[in-house]
């Protein structure tokens, strides 16, 4: 099994998110990095299935030379290898990274370096475009299914399981495929010290990929108006205990969720 | 919930440990309407406690510190929220196994129990620990871990069962507003306060806070990283939160500590990170509590190895995994002490900051019991907010202190150690011919101070059979013998000695007479001219002040006192300057320069110089006048803090280079030499056992103790008269006496010198207590050149103070046997002082 997981470097944030003066991006000073959820269970999905059935994984990003922390912390909970595509912070919308990555897909190919799976975020913690991995499959002409909570893998064959409504879809498909998965597939790891050790000392391959511009332009961002929450004190102490419970069962009737 | 009172008497900011101590000790005390605000929710608000490692080791070499500390886990106990665990530390260098022994006297000092044990003794309390890369272990039994946001809701749950307290979570700080000059009201989002007095114990936030009300509490946040690794295989047969001792590994600058099913590992080696009160995200902004920021992952990659190699099992687990890292945030000061007492900018606005989890009770009750009786029972003068001047509270110097002090956390520090950073602050007038000599500069109080001149260094030929010489380099570390021959050559000639540090206060006016009655224990009632020495009380009876007064008018007095007491003199004294206006306080500390003039052939050198009379007939000891001197208006003051004859020299800053050459050239004749303050502060001083202030005289001690009673007691009122009255009355629990080493000898061979705050023990080796449960260590250190001994103050108990009595000192875990030469204050040079009166 070879398979490529491409991430996305996206600011943790808090409740409350600041934007920066010019309103075109997200105040970064006191935050840290991440990648989304799903992202982090597609990275953990791959290094279970090379666990499972041998090969190597590799971790892919498209962004500044900071987002080799990303890849650092793929590589501690057990990635191979590292590729960065690496920008000088230029905007790049899902189009222009999806042609990116094609690009490297195909150098990694003409390199006899072939991926049987190429995973992805269902989509991008911050904007949310669903687009990447969908771009990817067309332009590579391979089979592709979204949002997958499951993959087993025969011969060439591969399972991915859907979350419908109402149940399972289950999806027959033939490597190489395009997933992109969805959090809840798995219940991703935490990087042992040894595994931090060794992600320090593994190698990052960096390219500069060609910016074929996409058609989407931020123009600025917005923050949505903030939920209000209500705080009621019901009472305090055992002896409240009681009264309490009926009272929360009528809230809840209130809020029709009994 | 209830909505804010519109008067408050005490409102505290803050519902960490701190000011939930604070609060909770101000209600036992018998304060009222406490109001405790906080702009986070319960039981966790949101700052630096909710995310401290909890764990407390009692052994410092402060002890001020230890005392805190100690109280601090008698409280934890009584609440029922401490875990005791034992903490060991671990060497992995000889530098810091010698580092050990010289704790061990701290602990034996203080009262803690430690020993000091093998790495094969390390490995059979916690098996996990790599022996081979250790030299050997410091244990202390009863390390601990507490609960503190559990103790926090109890301490708030008991002010309020007294009906002293009310909580307001939730509830942000927008204003505080003054009037002159004292606090008045504090506005919030739910509404405004009046009150009488504001405790801001608001921890990283402390500074932005305090400067809402134009104050400042000088300290900076900062980051300290830590992860948790888990789940550890070897923790889940383990039952309570923490079985296995703490250990902290010094030499890397990291600790690890079990906790729970995980190991946490925390650090203080990495780059200094330093953040400003105002950039510290909100509760809303920040990803997990304000205080716990993004873990920066290169910052903590060096110290991963470390980690390893001490505990390559355990910590090497493949299924193990980081599930929790932080950036923390912590409070540091300059020092590296906490900030407490009253803001020097703003009347009843108090600072409670830069505690630890460790001390957070112990600070709480000292200071609910300060602002209730005006002093605390353990003396914590070292944390005193008001202790920084001016330029010690601006961000500069917090930032350039804190940054340098960063990783000396768990280093080993010396006890004469000097920062690099932010140095020349404040520099005399004769810093410029100082630097032509070589002085070499120690730092008090931002003042740049000669210790020695290495132009002396030719001295050393002339008398080098009054040399101790000290072959161990940590003995010798940050001295030189030159101090020696420096003291030799002022009690055979003549010497100068840059005195500019001192803070000088002039007070005048109708009502300064009374004023300085009631500000000191001795009669200042004296003739104008007069010098008095006297010691400031607190109204306990402890020392709250050392200094000389001069009495320079009928209406008018001039107050000398150290530089590094000078900025919490000054407050004691305009503290209690009287209301109605009747006495005018003046600093003329950046005003005036000092030089000492004195050794044998001072009277002559002067005399050469000024048409005054200065015959022992015209100025005898202990007066002062203006006199001339080569046409400079000087301010003489016939005293000697050295024991020889010569005067204190004030005169304006910019006459002070001409006053210097004017005497450097009049006393080549005589032999002059330059002195430093190694020998002012601690050659000539301890050779005349002089008391120092915030050494041998705190307000633990008494006067009486400190042998510094006079026989009369003035009519007058002052302050701490009734507790003075009181301790005259009973017979001392201890004397201060001065006591000389019998033999230097090491096990080793090697000779070895005493530096202070070491324990002195009984000949048996045990450890010497007084009746008020105080252990006698050394108060002060040095060579005696003169005496060819080396000397050490202490006080001990009345059974010991006895001249000739055999006693022992433990110096780096060895006993040295010593001599009781003196008791009280009568000094062992020249015990008539006929040198400095004739």
């Amino acid at each position: 099994m070879n398979i490529l997981v491409c991430v996305k470097r996206v600011p943790a944030t808090g409740a409350r998110i600041v934007l920066t003066e010019d309103e075109r991006d997200i105040e970064t000073r006191n935050l840290g990095f991440t990648i989304s959820p799903h992202e982090e269970c597609a990275v953990e999905e791959a290094v279970r299935l090379v666990e499972k059935h041998g090969g190597a994984s590799t971790i892919l990003t498209l962004g500044t030379e900071l987002a080799e922390e990303q890849l650092r912390d793929g590589l501690a909970v057990g990635m191979d290898n590292a590729i960065l595509l690496q920008t000088d912070g230029d905007e790049w919308d899902a189009m222009a990274i999806a042609a990116a990555i094609v690009d490297a897909v195909k150098v990694q190919h003409d390199a006899g370096n072939n991926f049987d799976l190429l995973l992805f975020g269902n989509e991008a913690a911050d904007s949310g475009d669903y687009q990447v991995g969908v771009r990817v499959a067309h332009a590579l002409d391979l089979p592709c299914v979204t949002g997958i909570k499951g993959v087993e893998i025969e011969g060439g064959q591969a399972l991915a399981r859907r979350e419908g409504p109402g149940g399972w879809e289950l999806y027959e498909v033939s490597l190489p495929a395009v997933f992109t998965v969805k959090e809840g597939i798995n219940l991703p790891r935490y990087p042992s010290l040894p595994g931090r050790l060794k992600a320090k000392k593994k190698p990052v391959e960096r390219v500069t990929p060609q910016h074929n511009g996409g058609g989407l332009q931020k123009v600025r961002l917005k923050n949505p108006p903030e939920q209000q929450s209500e705080v009621r004190v019901l009472g305090e102490g055992a002896q409240a205990a009681a009264r309490t419970a009926i009272q929360i069962v009528d809230i809840l009737e209130e809020l029709k969720l009994v | 919930m209830a909505d804010l009172p519109d008067q408050a008497q005490v409102i505290v900011i803050g519902a960490g440990i701190v000011g939930n101590s604070v609060a909770y000790h101000l209600a036992r005390l018998g304060w009222k309407d406490i109001v405790l605000l906080d702009k986070g929710p319960l039981p966790n608000p949101g700052g630096s406690t909710g995310h401290a490692s909890n764990f407390i080791f009692p052994v410092d070499h402060s002890k001020e510190m230890t005392h805190v500390t100690l109280d601090s886990m008698l409280q934890y106990k009584e609440m029922g929220v401490f875990t005791e665990s034992g903490g060991i530390e671990v060497a992995r260098t000889e530098a810091r196994l010698e580092e050990f022994r010289r704790r061990m006297a701290s602990s034996r000092a203080w009262g803690v129990e430690s020993y000091l044990i093998t790495p094969d003794e390390v490995k059979k309390l916690v098996p996990f620990v790599n022996e081979e890369i250790i030299l050997g272990g410091f244990y202390t039994p009863s390390v601990g871990v507490v609960d503190s946001l559990r103790a926090g809701t109890i301490m708030r749950e008991r002010a309020q069962e007294l009906g002293a307290l009310s909580i307001f979570p939730n509830t942000e700080i927008l204003g505080i507003d003054v009037k002159n000059g004292r606090v008045q009201a504090v506005r919030t989002t739910r509404g405004d306060v009046r009150t009488d007095y504001v405790l801001i114990a608001c921890g990283v936030w402390s500074p932005r806070i305090a400067e809402m009300a134009g104050a400042t509490i000088p300290l900076t946040p900062a980051v300290h990283q830590m992860i948790s690794v888990g789940p550890i295989g070897l923790f889940e047969k383990t039952t309570s939160e923490i079985e296995y001792p703490i250990i902290r590994d010094v030499d890397t600058n990291m600790y690890e500590r079990q906790n729970g099913n995980d190991m946490e590992v925390g650090s203080y080696a990495h780059r200094p990170i330093l953040m400003d009160a105002d950039d510290i995200p909100s509760i809303k902004e920040a990803r997990l509590s304000p205080t716990e920021l993004p873990f920066t992952q290169e910052d903590f990659e060096p110290q991963l190895e470390l980690a390893l190699e001490l505990m390559p099992e355990l910590l090497g687990d493949e299924n193990a995994g980081i599930r929790h890292a932080i950036n923390g945030l912590l409070s540091l000061t300059p020092d590296g002490m906490p900030l407490i007492g009253e803001t020097v900018e703003v009347k009843n606005l108090w600072s409670v900051a830069a505690i630890w989890i460790k001390e957070g009770p112990g600070f709480g009750r000292a200071t609910a019991e300060w602002m209730t009786h005006g002093h605390s029972e353990i003396d914590i003068h070292a944390s005193d907010v008001a202790r920084f001047y001016q330029y010690g509270r601006s961000k500069h110097h917090v930032h350039a202190r804190t940054s340098e002090g960063y990783n000396k956390m768990y280093g080993i520090v010396h006890p004469r150690e000097q920062w690099e950073s932010n140095r020349n602050v404040r520099v005399s007038p004769f810093y410029v011919r100082e630097k032509e000599l070589g002085a070499v500069f120690f730092e008090t109080a931002g003042w740049e101070r000669p210790q020695w001149y290495e132009s002396n260094q030719k001295l050393l030929e002339e008398y080098k059979d009054g040399i101790q010489e000290r072959p161990h380099e940590w003995d010798a570390r940050w001295w030189s013998p030159i101090s020696s021959v420096e003291h030799l050559a002022m009690r055979e000639r003549v010497a100068m000695v840059d005195l500019t540090a001192f803070a000088i206060f002039d007070v005048s006016g109708l009502g300064a007479l009374a004023y300085i009655q009631k500000m000191a224990v001795n009669q200042m009632n004296v003739p104008v001219g007069r010098a008095v020495y006297t010691p400031l009380l607190a109204p306990n009876g402890g020392f709250k002040a050392d200094l000389t007064i001069m009495r320079t008018g009928d209406e008018s007095f001039r107050i000398v006192s150290g530089g590094g007491d000078g900025a919490r003199d000054k407050k004691w004294f305009t503290d209690n300057l009287p209301k109605d206006g009747s006495v005018q306080f003046e600093d003329k500390t950046s005003a005036i320069c000092t030089l000492g003039l004195w050794g044998p052939h001072a009277r002559a050198v002067l005399q050469s110089v000024t048409e005054d009379d200065v015959s022992n007939d015209c100025f005898p000891y202990g007066t002062a006048r203006d006199i001339t001197i080569n046409g400079l208006p000087v301010w003489a003051l016939r005293i000697s803090y050295v024991g020889e004859q010569g005067w204190e020299l004030y005169t304006a800053m910019e006459h002070g280079l001409k006053l210097w050459d004017t005497l450097w050239e009049a006393g080549q004749t005589y032999g002059l030499v330059p002195v430093g303050i190694g020998v002012y502060g601690t050659t000539g001083r301890l050779e005349k056992g002089y008391r120092l202030m915030s050494a041998e005289l705190e307000s633990e001690y008494t006067p009486v103790e400190a042998g510094l009673a006079r026989p009369k007691v003035k009519r007058d009122e002052f302050i701490g008269r009734d507790a003075y009255l009181e301790a005259r009355k009973e017979e001392p629990a201890a004397i201060l006496c001065t006591l000389t080493v019998d033999d230097h000898t090491s096990a080793s061979g090697m000779k070895r010198y005493m530096q202070g705050r070491e324990p002195i023990l009984t000949p048996d080796g045990e450890p010497i207590v007084d009746r008020k449960g105080r252990r006698s260590y050394v108060t002060s250190a040095g060579s005696g050149p003169s005496l060819g001994k080396h000397l050490l103050l202490a006080y001990l108990p009345p059974e010991y103070a006895v001249e000739g009595a055999a006693l022992a000192v433990e110096y780096m875990n060895e006993c040295y046997p010593v001599t009781v030469a003196r008791v009280g204050s009568k000094p062992l040079f020249d015990e008539d002082d006929e040198r400095m009166k004739g």
